[in-house]
C-alpha cells in the first residue's frame, strides 16, 4: 500500500480546509517561484522523466503533450486548458481535488502553463459541480490577491491568469475540441483533428488541455524530482493514481494509490471488499464506464494500470472502478450506460447519432430477452460500425462497453432470449 | 434541454437583467479576451436562469443581443445543454442520477421515493409547485452513489428512507446542509479508512 | 505540392488540398453528404471515409489535408464496409417516402444508397419522427428526411451571411430549424439546391414534377443586371422552376430568390394577343390591325416626334432590331435609359463593371457609391461578403448612400455626394483606407447615377478612382453596377439619343407623339397622355397600360436571346418553351413591323440577325468572356453636384419588374417581408 508520505492529495477527505492559508501548511505554494526558475525545458523534461501520463482516460504522456507547444510565439497566445468536465460515469475524483485542495490545482494551472508559454490557463468545469466551482473561484481570488497568479505570478516576473468556466451538462465537452467549442460560446460538439489543439486550439491559438489530476500533480513531481514519481508504480504506469470505488463494495471511497496496485488489493484493502465477499464479484468496469468490463476471472489478478489493463482488452480510463456483484442485471447495467451515450451523443456525426440510439433500443429489448440470437452478432456488427467511424472517442465509448458484455455474458444474453421465447410460447 | 423542438410553455414577452446581475454579468464577460465576449454565454444564460427560475426565450435573446452574437447561436448554446431549463421548475428541482453507478446502489429506490413523495414519476412539475423532477445522467459522484441534485446541491448516500426524510423537510422549506445524509466525511470510506489518518481534523 | 498513391495510383495536388481532391484527381469518386466545395469542412456525414496506410481507423476524406507520401485507398473492404456502415445509419431513420418525396429523382441519398447501400435494413426500432419547421414561404421542409449534414446552416452563415438557421438540441434529437421565422435572405433558395435529401424543397415546385419530366434549357436571367446563369426546367408549355447553373466567374453555384422563384409570373398577366385602344379602351386585335393602326399613325408625324425607350429585361437581338427600325424612320429618338442614369455610353470603361464579378475577390478595399448590392444584385452581394470572409474581416467596406444591412460590416461614410467631395479633397478618413489599398474597387450604382447630378457624380468618382489609384494597368477598380439586364447591351449598341434627339425623360415629358415602349415598364408614363404609345412586351404591367397598340412579345425564358451583363459579358439564352398564344419573339415582331412600314429590316434568320449583331458591338463574337474596357477622360462638363442623398431604386426587392410583379410567390414575399428582408430593419423574429 502506498504510504501516506507519498501521498499528493493530502487533503483529499477535506479533513482540513480547503484555503490558502491551509494549503500552504500543507507545502503548496511554497517557493513557487524556484520551480519557475528551473525554466520551461526543465519543468517539461522532468515532467517527461516521472513518466507522468494523462489522467484524464487516454494517458497519454503529459510531458510530451506539453512539448508540442510551440516554443516562440507568433504573435497569437497559448493557452493552458484544464480539462474539469469530470462526467464520465464512476469517475468522481477531480471533485475532491477542486472542493477540498484547488490550490494544488492552481498551482499545477501556474506550473504547466509557465512551461508551455501560455498567457492563461481556462479551467473548464462542469456545471453541476456548483459548489466545488464556488470553492474554485473563491480560491482563485485568494491567489490573485496574494500574488500568486496575475502580473509577477510568485514574483517570477511573469504575468499568467486563470479563468474558471462553468460548463452547463454536457459530458461531450470532456472531450477536449467539444471542450474548447464549449469555451468560446458554442455548442460542444467536437473538432476535426488535425489540426490538434497545439496548433489550432482555444481562440484558434495554440492549447494544450489537461486533466484536473494530471495538472494538479505537476508541483509535487518538481518538488520531490522526477524519480520519487517515477520510482513509484511499473515502468510506463508510473506514480500514484487517485482511484474512485463504486457500485458493490462495502465502502466506496475515494484513494489515492501506486499505479499498478492489484484491482483485489484496492478493493479489499480501502473499499471493505466486495459486497458480499470477494467471491460474490460479477464484473468490474476498471476505468470509467467508456473500456470494456472485466470478468471476475480476470479482476483476480489483474493490475491497475495502462499497460496491465490494455492486455486485457480494457482500459485504466480514469481509473473509476464500477463493481458489481452477482446481484447485478449485468444487460441492464451495460443498457443503462447505452442511454448515458445515447443521451450525451452531440449528434454532430452520423454512425455516434444514430447508432447510439440504435443500440440503447436493441440492448432494452435484451434486457427483457426480447430478440432473437442472431440479434446479438447483428448488435456486435452494430458497435463495430460506430467504433472508429466518428469525429470523436464517445462512438468508440458508446461501442466499448457492448463489445465488453457481449464478450463476457453472451451466455447470459442467449439465455434471457430462449427464457423469453419459452414464455412468448 | 427540456423539450424537444422548443417548450410549449408560455413565454414572457421580453426579459431584463436586474442591475445587480448584470453587474455579475459584466464581470464575467471582462474575463475573456476581446472579441471573445461569445464565450460568457454559458454563465450569462445560468444567470438569466437564476433570476428568472427558468429560462425563457426572451431571456436567451437578450443574452444573444448582449453579446453581439446571433440569437440561433444562444438557442442552440441553450438547448444543447441540459442544465437550461426552458420550462418552469419547481421550487425544489429534483435531478436524480440514474446512471449505472447511482443504479447499482438503488437509484431505482430513490425514483420510487420521489414518486410516492411528490407523485413525480419521470420528469415534470408537481402540482403545488413545490418539487420538480428531471431524471439526469452521471452527476460526478460515484462514490456517494446514489444521490440527486437538488437545485444547486448534491445529497448522496441516499437510500428510500432517508430519500423521503429529505423530500419530507423539502416540503416544509427546510432545506438540509448537502453532502452525504450519512455523516460520512465527503468520499472517504464510509468506515475503516487506512489513509490520511494523521491528517484527521485537530491530529495535525 | 504534396505527392500521394491513391489506390495505386500517384497523384499531385496542391498544397492544402484535402484528400478528397486527392482522391477526385486520381480518377476515384468519394461518395459524400456534408462535403461541399463553396462551405466549410464539417466531417460529419462520415460518408467520405477512406483507408490511410498507417492509420488505426479509416479518415474522413473531406477534412483530411493531403500529405507528401500518403497512401490512401478507396477500394477496399474496409472503406466499403465503413460506407455500407453509415449508409445504414442514415437510413434507419430517413423515412421511406421516395414515392411522394419532391426530391425523388435527384436525391443524394437515394442515388448513393444504390451505389453504396447494403440493399437492405436490420433496423427493426420505431422510426424517429420530426415535425415541420417554418421556413418561411419559399422553403418547405419534413425535416424526418434530414440527415443532419448542416449545409444549409453553414450556408446561411458562411455565404449568405444570415445566421437564421442552426442546428437546435443534442443527439439524435437534433433538429435544423430558423426558429419558425423566415429565413431573412436573398439567397435563402439555394438551401433547396444544397439539401442532399428533400428535407428543404421548394415550395411553391411542391408536387408538381418528377425531373425526368422536365424540359431543360440552359438560360440567362434577367432579373438583375449579373447575367446570373441558369437553367430553366419546363414541362409542356410551362416553366416550373428556375435552378442556377454553374459559372465561377458570374454567379458560382448560387442565385437568388428573384431569379428561383419568380417564374411563375412567368404565366400570369401574360399578353398573349395584339391589342388596339378604341374609344378609349384596349381591344383584342389582329396582328394586321395592329400594325395598321400603327402604321397610319406613324404615317402622320414628323420622324422628330417617333422616340423609343427600351426596358431593363431587352435582349440584344429585339434592341437591334429596334434600333434600326428607329433610324429607318429617321429618328433619333432612342434610349435604352429607361431609370434617366446619366451614362453617356462613350467609353465602355464608364459603364461597366470593371473589376469584374470574379474580380471582387481580389480588391483590398471596397467603396460603394449610391450602390445597395445586396437588393439590386444579391449574388455579387455575396461575392463581396466571400471577399471580406476570405480576408478573414479585413476587407474593409465603405458605403455612400442608404445604410443597409449588407450581410458584411461595412462603413457608412454618409448620405450622397458631399461625401464623394470630403473624399475627394481628402479630408474623410476613410481616404486612408482607399489610398492604402493596392486593388482598391469603387462599385457605382444606380442610386448614384439615375438622378440629375449623375454625370457629376460619375465623373468624381471616376475622378476619386484616379486618386487613390483604382484603376492601372492590372486592375481596374471602376465598376458601374447596374439594375437593367438590358443596360449594358443597350449601350454597347448604342442605344442612346442621336444627334438632336430627345432622351428617356424628354420623351416621357411628352416630346414625342408616337411612344414605343419596347418592354419598357419602370417609366412614369404619365406624360404621354397625349401621345400614341405603343407597348411591345410580355405581361400587362404599366406599360401596357399605357398604350394604345400592345404588341405582345417574349419573355426572357422565351427567346433566343444574348444580353451582355454588368461586366460586359456576352450570353446567350436558349428559349425554354414557346410564347404564349399569338405572342412572338420580339426582334421578329419588330421585323414584321418594320415591313408593314416598308422599312424592311435586312435579316430573316437569327443569324442574320446576329450578324447585324457583330457589326454594331466588337468583339461580339467573345461569348461568355468578360470584356473589359477603357475609360474615356473625365468630363469636365459633367455640372455640379447636389447635395441629395443617394437613394436605391429597388424599393421591394420582390417588384421590381413585370414578371415578378405577377408572380403570387414574389407577391407573397413581397407582402411578408419586404420592409425587414434586405432592408435596414432587423428581423424581428414575429414576421412569420
Amino acid at each position: 500500500m502506498l504510504q501516506d508520505k507519498d501521498r499528493i492529495f493530502t487533503n483529499l477527505y477535506g479533513d482540513q480546509p480547503w484555503n490558502l492559508a491551509d494549503a500552504q501548511k500543507r507545502g503548496i505554494w511554497d517557493n513557487t517561484k524556484a520551480l519557475l526558475d528551473m525554466g520551461p525545458d526543465s519543468i517539461i523534461g522532468q515532467i517527461k522523466e516521472s513518466g507522468l501520463r494523462g489522467r484524464g482516460g487516454a494517458g497519454f504522456p503529459t510531458g510530451l503533450k506539453w512539448s508540442f507547444m510551440p516554443k516562440e510565439s507568433d504573435g497569437r497566445p497559448s493557452y493552458l486548458v484544464v480539462n474539469a468536465d469530470e462526467s464520465e460515469p464512476g469517475t468522481c475524483k477531480d471533485r475532491e481535488i477542486m472542493r477540498n485542495d484547488p490550490h494544488r490545482l492552481l498551482e499545477g494551472c501556474l506550473v504547466a502553463g509557465f512551461s508551455m508559454k501560455a498567457s492563461a490557463a481556462y479551467i473548464y468545469i462542469r456545471g453541476e459541480f456548483v459548489m466545488e466551482a464556488r470553492v474554485l473561484q473563491a480560491a482563485i481570488e485568494e491567489a490573485y490577491e496574494a500574488g500568486l497568479i496575475g502580473k509577477n505570478a510568485c514574483g517570477s516576473g511573469y504575468d499568467y491568469d486563470i479563468v474558471l468556466h462553468r460548463g452547463a451538462g454536457a459530458y461531450i465537452c470532456g472531450e477536449e475540441t467539444a471542450l474548447i467549442e464549449s469555451l468560446e460560446g458554442k455548442k460542444g460538439q467536437p473538432r476535426l483533428k488535425p489540426p490538434f489543439p497545439a496548433a489550432v486550439g482555444l481562440y484558434g491559438c495554440p492549447s494544450t488541455v489537461n486533466n484536473v489530476e494530471s495538472i494538479a500533480v505537476a508541483p509535487e513531481i518538481l518538488r520531490r524530482g522526477a524519480a520519487w514519481f517515477a520510482g513509484l508504480g511499473r515502468p510506463n504506469n508510473t506514480g500514484t493514481k487517485l482511484f474512485c470505488v463504486s457500485g458493490h463494495v462495502n465502502t466506496p471511497c475515494n484513494v489515492e494509490e501506486e499505479m499498478g496496485i492489484p484491482l483485489k488489493e484496492l478493493i479489499e484493502k480501502h473499499c471493505g471488499g466486495v459486497r458480499g465477499g470477494w467471491d460474490n464479484l460479477l464484473a468490474i468496469i476498471p476505468g470509467g464506464s467508456s473500456v470494456p468490463m472485466l470478468p471476475k476471472s480476470v479482476c483476480d489478478e489483474v493490475l491497475m494500470d495502462f499497460d496491465s489493463l490494455k492486455a486485457e482488452q480494457s482500459g485504466l480510463g480514469t481509473a473509476a472502478v464500477i463493481v458489481m456483484d452477482k446481484s447485478t442485471d449485468i444487460v441492464e447495467a451495460i443498457a443503462n450506460l447505452a442511454h448515458f451515450y445515447m443521451h450525451e451523443s452531440c449528434g454532430q456525426c452520423t454512425p455516434c447519432r444514430e447508432g447510439t440510439g440504435w443500440m440503447y433500443r436493441v440492448l432494452t429489448r435484451m434486457v427483457r430477452g426480447q430478440a432473437s440470437v442472431g440479434e446479438i452478432d447483428q448488435l456486435y456488427e452494430v458497435t463495430k460500425q460506430v467504433e472508429g467511424h466518428t469525429i470523436c472517442a464517445l462512438g468508440d465509448a458508446a461501442a466499448w462497453p457492448i463489445q465488453g458484455l457481449i464478450r463476457h455474458f453472451r451466455p447470459e444474453m442467449e439465455r434471457r432470449i430462449l427464457e423469453y421465447r419459452k414464455q412468448a410460447a | 434541454m427540456s423539450g424537444a423542438a422548443g417548450p410549449a410553455v408560455e413565454q414572457p414577452a421580453s426579459f431584463e437583467f436586474e442591475p445587480e446581475v448584470w453587474a455579475q454579468a459584466e464581470k464575467i464577460i471582462a474575463r475573456y479576451p476581446e472579441g471573445r465576449q461569445q464565450s460568457a454565454v454559458m454563465p450569462l444564460l445560468d444567470l438569466a436562469q437564476r433570476q428568472h427560475g427558468w429560462l425563457p426565450q426572451a431571456a436567451i435573446r437578450c443574452v444573444a443581443e448582449k453579446l453581439g452574437m446571433p440569437y440561433i447561436r444562444a438557442y442552440e448554446v441553450a438547448t444543447f445543454y441540459t442544465m437550461y431549463n426552458l420550462a418552469p421548475v419547481g421550487k425544489f428541482h429534483l435531478q436524480l442520477c440514474r446512471t449505472t453507478p447511482c443504479w447499482l446502489r438503488g437509484a431505482d429506490e430513490l425514483r420510487r421515493a420521489i414518486k410516492d413523495r411528490t407523485g413525480l414519476s419521470h420528469a415534470g412539475v408537481s402540482d403545488d409547485g413545490q418539487f420538480s423532477l428531471v431524471e439526469v445522467e452521471c452527476l460526478g459522484a460515484c462514490c456517494n452513489a446514489p444521490m440527486i441534485q437538488i437545485n444547486d446541491d448534491f445529497y448522496e448516500d441516499l437510500d428510500y428512507e432517508s430519500c423521503t426524510n429529505l423530500l419530507d423537510r423539502l416540503a416544509k422549506d427546510d432545506v438540509p446542509a448537502p453532502g452525504p445524509v450519512n455523516g460520512r466525511r465527503f468520499s472517504e470510506p464510509a468506515e475503516g479508512r487506512k489513509t490520511l489518518l494523521d491528517r484527521v481534523e485537530g491530529a495535525s | 505540392m504534396p505527392k500521394l498513391t491513391v489506390d495505386g495510383i500517384e497523384v499531385e495536388v496542391p498544397a492544402g488540398a484535402t484528400v478528397l481532391q486527392a482522391c477526385e484527381a486520381a480518377g476515384r469518386e468519394i461518395p459524400r453528404f456534408c462535403y461541399h466545395e463553396r462551405l466549410s469542412i464539417a466531417g460529419n456525414c462520415r460518408m467520405c471515409l477512406v483507408e490511410m496506410e498507417k492509420a488505426p481507423k479509416p479518415i474522413a476524406s473531406c477534412a483530411m489535408p493531403a500529405g507528401d507520401n500518403m497512401v490512401i485507398h478507396t477500394d477496399s473492404p474496409t472503406v466499403k464496409k465503413a460506407r455500407e456502415g453509415v449508409m445504414e445509419f442514415l437510413l434507419i431513420n430517413h423515412p421511406l417516402d421516395c414515392p411522394i418525396c419532391d426530391q425523388g429523382g435527384e436525391c443524394d441519398l437515394q442515388d448513393q444508397t444504390m451505389a453504396y447501400g447494403r440493399g437492405g435494413s436490420r433496423y427493426d426500432e420505431n422510426k424517429r419522427a420530426v415535425k415541420e419547421k417554418y421556413m418561411g414561404p419559399l422553403i418547405k421542409t419534413i425535416m424526418t428526411r434530414c440527415i443532419h449534414c448542416t449545409r444549409c446552416v453553414r450556408f446561411v452563415e458562411e455565404v449568405a451571411g444570415v445566421p437564421d438557421i442552426g442546428a437546435i438540441n443534442r443527439g439524435e434529437n437534433m433538429e435544423i430549424t430558423a426558429l419558425e421565422s423566415v429565413v431573412d435572405s436573398e439567397l435563402s433558395g439555394n438551401v433547396i439546391d444544397l439539401c442532399p435529401v428533400g428535407a428543404l424543397t421548394s415550395k411553391p415546385y411542391a408536387f408538381n414534377a418528377r425531373p425526368w419530366e422536365l424540359r431543360k434549357t440552359e438560360g440567362i436571367d434577367v432579373m438583375d443586371a449579373l447575367g446570373s446563369n441558369i437553367r430553366i426546367d419546363a414541362r409542356g408549355r410551362e416553366v416550373l422552376r428556375v435552378m442556377p447553373r454553374l459559372n465561377e466567374d458570374v454567379n458560382e453555384e448560387w442565385i437568388s430568390d428573384k431569379t428561383r422563384f419568380a417564374c411563375d409570373g412567368l404565366r400570369r398577366q401574360r399578353l398573349d394577343r395584339p391589342y388596339v385602344r378604341v374609344d378609349g379602351r384596349l381591344k383584342p386585335a389582329s396582328w394586321a390591325e395592329a400594325f395598321r393602326v400603327i402604321g397610319e399613325k406613324v404615317a402622320s408625324v414628323e420622324p422628330s416626334k417617333i422616340g423609343a425607350i427600351v426596358g431593363d429585361m431587352a435582349a440584344l437581338e429585339e434592341m437591334t432590331a429596334l434600333k434600326d427600325l428607329m433610324a429607318a424612320l429617321g429618328s433619333p429618338n432612342i434610349d435604352c435609359r429607361a431609370d434617366g442614369a446619366k451614362l453617356d455610353g462613350a467609353h465602355r470603361g464608364d459603364y461597366l463593371f470593371n473589376a469584374t464579378i470574379a474580380g471582387i475577390e481580389d480588391a483590398d478595399a471596397v467603396l460603394l457609391v449610391g450602390s445597395n448590392p445586396r437588393k439590386e444584385a444579391a449574388v455579387l452581394n455575396a461575392r463581396i461578403r466571400k471577399a471580406w470572409v476570405q480576408s478573414a474581416g479585413a476587407l474593409k467596406v465603405g458605403v455612400i448612400g442608404e445604410n443597409a444591412d449588407l450581410t458584411y460590416p461595412t462603413t457608412y461614410l454618409g448620405a450622397g455626394p458631399e461625401t464623394l467631395t470630403e473624399l475627394l479633397n481628402g479630408s474623410h478618413s476613410f481616404c486612408d483606407v482607399l489610398k492604402g489599398a493596392e486593388r482598391p474597387l469603387i462599385i457605382i450604382g444606380a442610386g448614384a447615377l439615375a438622378r440629375e447630378d449623375g454625370a457629376a457624380v460619375h465623373a468624381a468618382a471616376r475622378r476619386l478612382a484616379d486618386q487613390i489609384g483604382a484603376v492601372s494597368d492590372d486592375w481596374n477598380g471602376f465598376s458601374v453596377l447596374h439594375t437593367a439586364a438590358s443596360r449594358v447591351g443597350g449601350l454597347e449598341l448604342g442605344l442612346v439619343p442621336g444627334d438632336g434627339g430627345q432622351d428617356a425623360a424628354a420623351m416621357l415629358a411628352g416630346g414625342v407623339e408616337v411612344m414605343f415602349l419596347l418592354g419598357a415598364d419602370e417609366v412614369d408614363t404619365a406624360g404621354l397622355s397625349d401621345a400614341f404609345v405603343i407597348y411591345q412586351g410580355s405581361h400587362g404591367d404599366a406599360g401596357a397600360h399605357a398604350a394604345d397598340v400592345i404588341l405582345p412579345g417574349a419573355a426572357y425564358a422565351e427567346k433566343a436571346g444574348t444580353w451582355i451583363n454588368t461586366e460586359g459579358r456576352i450570353q446567350m439564352a436558349e428559349p425554354a418553351n414557346q410564347t404564349p398564344g399569338e405572342a412572338r419573339e420580339d426582334w421578329k415582331i419588330l421585323r414584321a413591323l418594320s415591313a408593314h412600314l416598308e422599312h424592311t429590316l435586312p435579316y430573316d434568320d437569327i443569324s442574320a440577325l446576329r450578324g447585324r449583331i457583330g457589326e454594331l458591338i466588337d468583339g461580339f463574337e467573345m461569348v461568355d468572356l468578360a470584356r473589359p474596357g477603357t475609360q474615356g477622360p473625365v468630363r469636365d462638363d459633367a455640372g455640379e453636384m447636389s447635395d441629395a442623398p443617394f437613394a436605391c431604386p429597388v424599393t421591394d426587392y420582390f417588384m421590381t419588374n413585370p414578371i415578378a410583379r405577377a408572380s403570387q410567390t414574389m407577391a407573397e414575399c413581397s407582402e411578408l417581408y419586404s420592409v425587414g428582408k434586405a432592408g435596414a430593419g432587423e428581423a424581428t423574429g414575429t414576421n412569420g
